[in-house]
């Protein structure tokens, strides 16, 4: 190799980039933003979850039939230019139905989130703030109620209070919360101890601090991904207890109702009755999943799911 | 660009001018530049460095232990007994891994199976390159874990990983790897996890186990201490590339890189002056996504010349074994910093 | 364990005893008064609530559950005696095929991650969580039975009829399952111990089914335990639907019956059920995993 002889003097210095910053810095939430956007799967359910979510705010706007209005003559009438949807056997407008259905399911599957969410973050919170015995005893009555099958004491429930939008509320919310609890409280205990926090402690951080920057970052992913799976979890639930009987009584009607209203009719070939609330049932639950699976990538990339 | 070795007959392994490269989402990043050194059988050859530098990543490119999918040799030649390694297809090459070329991993904790049994774990070794029976491989299994040191080994055979002690793991490691009698064991870092006094032990018996089968070893590690108890020689690597090789003794007393010579000052001793500040090398490793232009180490050198930041070092030899890749070097550089003092005490701040 | 059990019990009991009513009335009207007198006597419902709740628990230790109120002279055990049997059938077939498939299914997927095959298996996955079982069940139904008439539409009989209410039974835990033994197996594919194994010269499906598989389907026994009670709880629709004569009928209908010692029977059939399950996977946890026998030694 030729090598000019005048290369042979000592370097300039300033060209040491010897620890040069390679990529910019995002913020935690904006890394978390980018990498859902990236998720396909997860930003069509949340588009879907939006149609659902207008579906049921403007429902009344997008029809001008009635959910209610029985016209027996038209019963069990195909779907057509009127009867979008079709009809069901008390003549009611099946599409329009389905819109008042969204504001119910909907209402029941969020309803009871929050109200586990609530529950859940004050009991799994003061759990895991206090710790030892406060925790022990705290979390001893969880895991008893755990082992018992949730579905079995929201029938129960259902049965001594009656069906009806508030009972199943109550219901869902009554079972619920104790899996968003176990969730806080573990997230609260293992950020306490952790090593971050104690570093930011010795440098003198606050507890105000210390709970903003550090302890709700990560403690809120794994919350908003509970509550994420928490909806479509009571929606199903609320679905099955349509099914055994239990749901929404009449002429309000949930899609569970819809689609056990419309169960025993497959065989006399009346498939819209069924399809759509069955359809719309999945779709929603799809979409909340596909979003709260997307949401557990985007918070802890680590996890290659 | 080959290195100089004692007696080319003897040489069982022969890496030329290595190149491997990861595929990662940013880009791809040249973890091994142009290695080459050989092995000649029953001596033990070290590899040195940093994290990050490619050391294991040469020893895994060996057996072509690396993911399929993102890893590649690009470029290079390995020779093992004759046979050119990287033509092998993935089946041959499992005839090779763990029979005639075996490794060793760092910890043991995590290297092993914790639900198999160790003598499950030892056995299917034997098994899968010997035609034996069971009994057979139970008996050799055990002649194996007497052989490295451990006790009633029959009882051992049925018990699992987390019954042992973290010697006794690490012990088990090289009875796995060393059950068919391989003619190379490579050791990625056998000792760093390891308390001082079980490094001690395990050393005596890679040295033993060297004496007693002719095994030859190649020991990858950061601890030059190791390297001084139990290499013939040492490959000092930076930044994907080997930029000093000697024997031991050359190195130790006469290092010739910046780096290596930064490495050796760097390391406490019980001769230096306590009162006085340890004396690191300042700065970090480049990014090898997009490695630079010239020497890798011309960042961090107070010896740099401009040469440094355009060229490649060529490799130059210093004696018969004893090579580096170094622009100071070359004769021209003689006048442009004094001349490099043959004392390992001199520190790289010079 | 007990005190679960124990928990259930009573505050089934006590919701029992909440609801307003009694079970004689058909319609707000009342049956004749003596007779009335008399069931009330039979059932020993004339009691204190707290005498009632003693009386139950010691019928409870001689494992009777009592008779049942809608359908008399049927007692509780009969009932369960002969609708257990077959719901247990249903429950294991679907349960074998939720572990089955979902082990091999999730294990397909992480050995081919981010293909074809891992794309399809994944969505198939998230489809089977989402979407309800009942409703799963009616399109079997529809098409399978009804369209293609390749099997019975419902009720019970031959092994023809298990297919179908097994198959709806089982997509719920199959997804769940798949999905975690492929993020487990993803998780354990990368273990140094799997690269040891690689570096011993073994081949590729010992390393999968000897040393990666054992490891990862850890996670899945864990879940076994309420896998089972949704299984269990599934279980009641599907019986609905198939009109199968199992336990999940009786349930259903004293539900709908108002039949208090039927439902009260039933759930702490069911409950002692789950409490013997999670039991049974404890141990299965510790035979697959050594270090948990060990715990267990020290107490």
């Amino acid at each position: 190799m030729n090598v000019p002889d005048t290369l042979f003097v000592p370097m300039s210095k300033n060209k040491g980039t010897a620890e040069a910053i390679v990529r910019i810095r995002l913020s935690f939430w904006q890394e978390a933003w980018l990498r859902l956007r990236a998720n396909k799967l997860a930003m069509a359910g949340l588009i879907v979850i939006i149609l659902m979510a207008l579906l049921a705010i403007c429902g009344p706007l997008l029809t001008d039939q009635s959910y209610s209005k029985q016209v027996l003559l038209d019963a069990n009438h195909k779907p057509s230019a009127l009867h979008w949807f079709g009809t069901d056997d008390l003549g009611r407008d099946v599409y329009a139905r389905i819109l008042y259905g969204a504001r119910i399911s909907l209402f029941i599957g969020l309803m009871a989130a929050l109200i586990d969410l609530v529950i859940g973050i004050i009991y799994g919170g003061v759990a895991g703030y206090f710790g030892g015995r406060i925790d022990n005893i705290m979390m001893r009555f969880v895991d008893l109620l755990y082992g018992i099958p949730y579905l079995l004491i929201v029938i129960l429930l259902m049965v001594v209070m009656g069906p009806g939008l508030l009972t199943i509320i109550v219901a869902l919310s009554a079972t619920g919360w104790i899996g968003m609890a176990r969730i806080v409280r573990g997230q609260v205990l293992s950020l306490k101890s952790s090593e971050y926090v104690l570093a930011a402690r010795t440098l003198g951080g606050g507890a105000g601090y210390i709970i903003r920057k550090h302890l709700l970052p990560n403690a809120i992913g794994v919350i908003i991904v509970q509550v994420t799976f928490s909806v479509p979890s009571a929606i199903f639930a609320e679905a099955f207890l349509s099914f055994l009987g239990l749901g929404i009584q009449p002429p309000l009607a949930s899609w569970g109702v819809m689609a056990n209203d419309g169960l025993s009719t497959i065989l006399s070939g009346q498939w819209w009755r069924l399809f759509y609330p069955a359809f719309f049932i999945s779709i929603t639950m799809l979409a909340f999943n596909l979003v709260g699976d997307g949401l557990q990538d985007a918070f802890n990339p680590k996890r290659r799911r | 660009m080959k290195t100089t070795t004692t007696n080319a007959s003897d040489v069982i392994l022969e890496v030329n001018n290595l190149h491997v490269t990861f595929t990662t989402h940013g880009g791809e990043v040249k973890a091994v530049r142009g290695v080459s050194f050989t092995l000649a059988k029953g001596e033990t050859l070290a590899i040195v460095g940093e994290s990050g530098c490619g050391k294991s990543v040469t020893a895994r490119s060996m057996t072509r232990l690396l993911p399929e999918h993102t890893s590649k040799i690009s470029q290079g030649s390995i020779r093992f007994k004759g046979k050119e390694l990287t033509k092998l297809s993935e089946k041959q090459l499992r005839e090779l891994r763990g029979s005639e070329i075996s490794m060793i991993f760092q910890d043991a904790m995590t290297a092993l199976n914790p639900t198999i049994s160790i003598g499950e774990q030892i056995m299917e070794g034997i098994i899968r390159h010997q035609r034996i029976s069971r009994a057979e491989a139970r008996k050799q299994a055990i002649d194996m874990l007497g052989l490295v040191g451990i006790t009633s080994p029959e009882m051992r055979l049925k018990q699992y990983l987390h019954e042992f002690s973290g010697g006794m793991r690490q012990r088990m490691m090289i009875a796995i790897a060393a059950v068919c009698k391989p003619s190379v064991l490579i050791a990625d870092e056998p000792t760093t996890a390891l308390d001082v006094t079980i490094q001690a032990q395990i050393l005596e018996l890679f040295n033993m186990l060297q004496k007693k089968t002719g095994v030859s070893i190649i020991l990858i590690t950061h601890d030059l201490g190791v390297v001084a108890n139990a290499a013939d020689r040492v490959n000092v690597m930076y930044a994907g590339k080997v930029v000093e090789s000697a024997t031991v003794d050359e190195l130790f007393r006469n290092p010739q890189h910046p780096y290596t010579k930064g490495l050796l000052a760097s390391m406490p001793r019980l001769d230096t002056d306590k009162s006085l500040p340890l004396t690191p090398i300042a700065g970090t490793p480049p990014d090898l996504f997009a490695p630079p232009q010239g020497c890798a180490f011309a960042a961090r050198c107070s010896h740099a010349m401009e040469v440094c930041g355009a060229f490649q070092p060529e490799q130059t030899a210093v004696s018969s074994s004893h090579s580096v890749a170094c622009w100071l070097q070359d004769p021209r550089a003689k006048l442009v910093f004094q001349p490099p003092s043959k004392s390992s005490i001199m520190t790289a701040q010079g | 364990m007990i005190v679960t059990l124990w928990l259930i019990i009573t505050v089934t009991f006590l919701l029992m005893h909440a609801v307003p009513g009694s079970p004689f009335e058909k319609d707000g009207k009342n049956a004749n008064p003596t007779a009335v007198q008399n069931l009330m006597e039979f059932y020993h419902l004339d009691q204190p609530v707290a005498k009632q709740y003693l009386i139950y628990l010691k019928s409870l230790l001689s494992l009777d559950l009592g008779p049942s109120i809608g359908h008399f002279p049927d007692t509780v055990n009969s009932m369960i005696s002969r609708g257990f049997p077959v719901s247990f059938q249903l429950g294991i077939v679907s349960l074998l095929i939720s572990i089955v498939a979902g082990i091999a299914l999730g294990t397909v997927a992480a050995l081919r991650q981010n293909r074809m095959i891992d794309y399809m298996a994944m969505i198939f996955a998230v489809i089977g969580i989402a979407v309800p079982n009942f409703i799963v069940a009616t399109l079997l139904i529809k098409y399978v039975a009804v369209e293609w008439k390749l099997l019975p539409v419902a009720t019970w009989g031959s092994w023809k009829h298990v297919i179908l209410p097994a198959l709806a039974l089982s997509t719920g835990p199959l997804a769940i399952i798949a999905r975690l033994t492929r993020a487990s197996m993803l998780e354990v594919l990368t273990a140094d111990y799997i690269e040891t194994a690689r570096a011993k010269g073994l081949s590729p499906t010992t390393i999968v089914i000897k040393h990666a598989l054992r490891n990862a389907v850890l996670p899945v026994v864990t879940l076994l335990g309420a896998l089972v009670s949704n299984v269990l709880t599934g279980s009641f629709v599907i019986e609905k639907i198939f009109a199968i004569p199992g336990m999940g009928k009786y349930f259903v209908d004293g539900i709908n019956n108002r039949d208090y010692s039927l439902i009260m029977g039933t759930t702490v059939f069911y409950s002692a059920l789950l409490v013997i399950m999670m039991f049974l996977v404890d141990i299965a946890y510790g035979l697959i995993d050594p270090r948990i026998k060990l715990h267990r030694k020290e107490g």
